[in-house]
């Protein structure tokens, strides 16, 4: 369903989603942008570069409870709410979607999946880009399908198109949309052309397809150890990307030392101790081996894995490192050059 | 989103220690009992998880063979806090089992029909105590049977009383060394790859499983294919840190590959170019 929606009607729209749902939208954090839950429809900001976190953290919980247990019972915890995630950029979209296969293949990760599985999502196509967006080089710069909503601004109004039925009944709470034509979806389509080109401000030179071929030879690549000199294995690279899922499961106990719970919290490949064994034996000792495995996972295992590429673009990373390091774009272009 | 699964993956099961036994300084054999009453159904070279709730779950080998009944054998190496409090457990007491889970070795497919040899370096021994069971009590579906066995001292011999009785069956050729030596010490010293000079096998029609610490593969492998072993009648089973055992949350991985999924036993010839993998 496509309807268009004047922007000064934005905030009676958005007014009642708040009163209906519990709503998590991006808002300004000092001269930044995050995600968080929102209070009043003044602190939406559509028009933000890039949110601090990844929206991942709303499904994949930095720590997250997965059961509690009673000496020797446990149960499993799944309390999910519903609510509505929104104002999410298309790359951020295209890292959820692609989560949304890693949990559900094989092995169904229920915390996970039930949490997406109510949320309802409004993204936002890019009104301004990021210090360090790449999104554009890998055709992430706009997306077709995964939201309930996508939002594009199209001069004075908001082309709202509604995929389900979930955000047809959200647009259903607001006053003031009209019918869209095809000339809506003509100037749509020229946004996401220009956001191809603005959201580029590194240049990658091979495509996806490329990267991942050439990966398959470049194990050896002096690349790797030239970065990694810099790198203090601090994980910060792993925190802030979209697409990075990997986790530590521990069990806290309470004070009765009887109950309590088994976690799971976010853990990062880069970090030191990652893959160490007892023993002790680290399996990836070196830091330009586990350097090296956040490029190839991101270009190549999880590509492998559901056929998509597992590095969106957003650029949170390059900004992260504080070394300047972690540019997905200069490590994916030195390895052409052989 | 789609349909929702309703099965919690990381949420264990109940079982009951029925027996505990002291094998080595280091090491127990515990037999647990499934509280379902069911069988945890699972083939020689797979895992389950374990737990304790307030201290931990950790990845450890399915020692027993595979019987139908509820209940199944561990053999547990005291490293730490986790492995810790299970040699603190008594008959009666509880843990939680996920599982069982990853690859298993080809009882019933590559070595059926093949003479096997069985490479046991230290640990290594407790994996795969559970095929060489499965294949004594399927002793006409293999040919010869050799089983290297190899510690650090006697004392650390895992399952010495059973190795005698393996060492007993017909068609079976048992050798076992250490590298260091007691004072009652009578066999063979030197690390596990000095035996296979011992042994003579056909190369084209044996199928091999090795499994030890990481630093034994490189040097068994190396003697196989002096041996003209081909790797593709090589099976390993490899560690790896291990978080979940279902494939999330990339712990495990071997370059591309998942330690808890794709293996922990992998056919040598499929990861012998897997650079991380030896
Ligand atoms: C597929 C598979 C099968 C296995 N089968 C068996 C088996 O049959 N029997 C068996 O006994 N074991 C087996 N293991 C190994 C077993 O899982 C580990 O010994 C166990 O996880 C240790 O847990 P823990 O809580 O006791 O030790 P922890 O307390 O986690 O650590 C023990 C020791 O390891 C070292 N260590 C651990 N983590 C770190 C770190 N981050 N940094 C530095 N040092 C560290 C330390 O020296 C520490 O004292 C298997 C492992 C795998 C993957
Ligand atoms: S942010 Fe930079 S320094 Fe930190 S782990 Fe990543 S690459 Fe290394
Ligand atoms: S690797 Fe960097 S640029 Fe790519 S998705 Fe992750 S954080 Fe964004
Ligand atoms: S143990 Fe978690 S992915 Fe393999």
């Amino acid at each position: 369903m496509l309807k268009v929606l004047d922007t000064a009607e934005l905030g009676t729209w958005v007014e009642a989603i708040i009163k209906a749902h519990d709503v998590i939208g991006i808002q300004a954090r000092a001269d930044k942008f995050d995600f968080g839950p929102l209070a009043k429809v003044q602190d939406l900001r559509l028009d933000y570069d890039v949110s601090l976190n990844a929206p991942k953290r709303f499904f994949l919980l930095p720590d997250e409870k997965l059961f509690t247990f009673k000496k020797d019972e446990a149960k499993s915890a799944q309390a999910a709410e519903p609510f509505v995630l929104f104002g999410v950029h298309p790359y951020d979209l295209i890292a959820l979607r692609q989560l949304d296969k890693l949990f559900e293949m094989d092995n169904p990760d229920v915390h996970y999946l039930s949490r997406r599985a109510k949320a309802i999502v409004v993204a936002v196509d890019v009104q301004k880009p990021s210090a360090h967006v790449f999104a554009g080089c890998l055709g992430f710069e706009h997306v077709e399908d995964s939201y309930d909503i996508l939002l594009t601004k199209i001069g004075n109004e908001y082309l709202a198109d509604a995929a389900t039925a979930a955000g047809e009944k959200l647009i259903a709470l607001g006053k003031g949309f009209t019918k869209a034509d095809d000339t809506h979806l003509a100037a749509r389509k020229k946004i996401w052309d220009e956001n191809k080109q603005a959201l580029r401000r590194h240049e990658l030179k091979p495509n996806k397809a490329q990267i991942t071929a050439q990966l398959e030879k470049s194990y050896d690549h002096k690349i790797w150890k030239e970065k990694a000199r810099l790198c203090f294995s601090c994980g910060s690279c792993n925190l802030v990307c979209p697409t990075c899922y990997c986790f530590d499961v521990a069990d806290r106990l309470n004070w009765d030392l009887a109950s309590g719970e088994r976690v799971r919290t976010w853990d990062g490949c880069m970090l030191e101790d990652f893959a160490t064994v007892a023993g002790p034996h680290n399996f990836r000792n070196q830091r330009e081996a586990r350097y090296r495995h956040r490029y190839y996972r991101k270009g190549k295992y999880v590509p492998d894995k559901i056929g998509e590429f597992s590095c969106v673009g957003c650029g949170r990373c390059i900004g992260a490192c504080v070394t300047h390091i972690a540019n997905p774009v200069e490590v994916y272009n030195a390895i052409m050059e052989a | 989103m789609g349909k929702i699964a309703l099965k919690d993956i990381y949420l264990p099961e109940t079982a009951t220690a029925v027996a505990i036994r002291q094998l080595t300084p280091t090491e127990k054999c515990f037999e647990f009992k499934l509280d379902s009453g069911k069988s945890l159904g699972h083939m020689p070279g797979q895992f389950a998880e374990i737990s304790l709730f307030g201290i931990g779950e950790a990845p450890i080998s399915i020692s027993s063979p595979p019987h139908g009944e509820p209940t199944f054998e561990m053999g547990i190496r005291q490293v730490g806090s986790l492995t810790g409090a299970l040699h603190r457990l008594s008959v009666g007491d509880k843990i939680g089992v996920r599982g069982p889970y990853g690859t298993t070795f080809p009882v019933t497919t590559a070595m059926k029909g093949k003479d096997i040899l069985f490479v046991c370096a230290g640990i290594g021994m407790i994996p795969l105590r559970s095929a060489i069971k499965y294949v004594l009590s399927h002793r006409k579906e293999y040919g010869k049977i050799h089983i290297l066995s190899g510690t650090r001292t006697p004392a650390f011999r895992l399952f010495s009383d059973e190795l005698e009785q393996w060492g007993k069956v017909d068609g079976v050729r048992l050798l076992e060394t250490v590298d260091q030596p007691d004072d009652g010490w009578k066999g063979n010293v030197g690390v596990i790859t000095t035996l296979f000079s011992k042994i003579s096998f056909d190369p084209k029609n044996t199928v091999a499983l090795i499994v030890g610490p990481p630093v034994m593969y490189k040097f068994a492998l190396l003697e196989l294919r002096k041996l003209e072993m081909s790797y593709a009648n090589v099976y390993v089973s490899l560690e790896r840190k291990m978080k979940c055992g279902v494939g999330k949350c990339g712990h495990c991985q071997i370059n591309g590959l998942y330690a808890c999924q794709d293996g922990p036993v992998f056919r040598y010839s499929d990861i012998a170019e897997t650079r991380e993998a030896i």
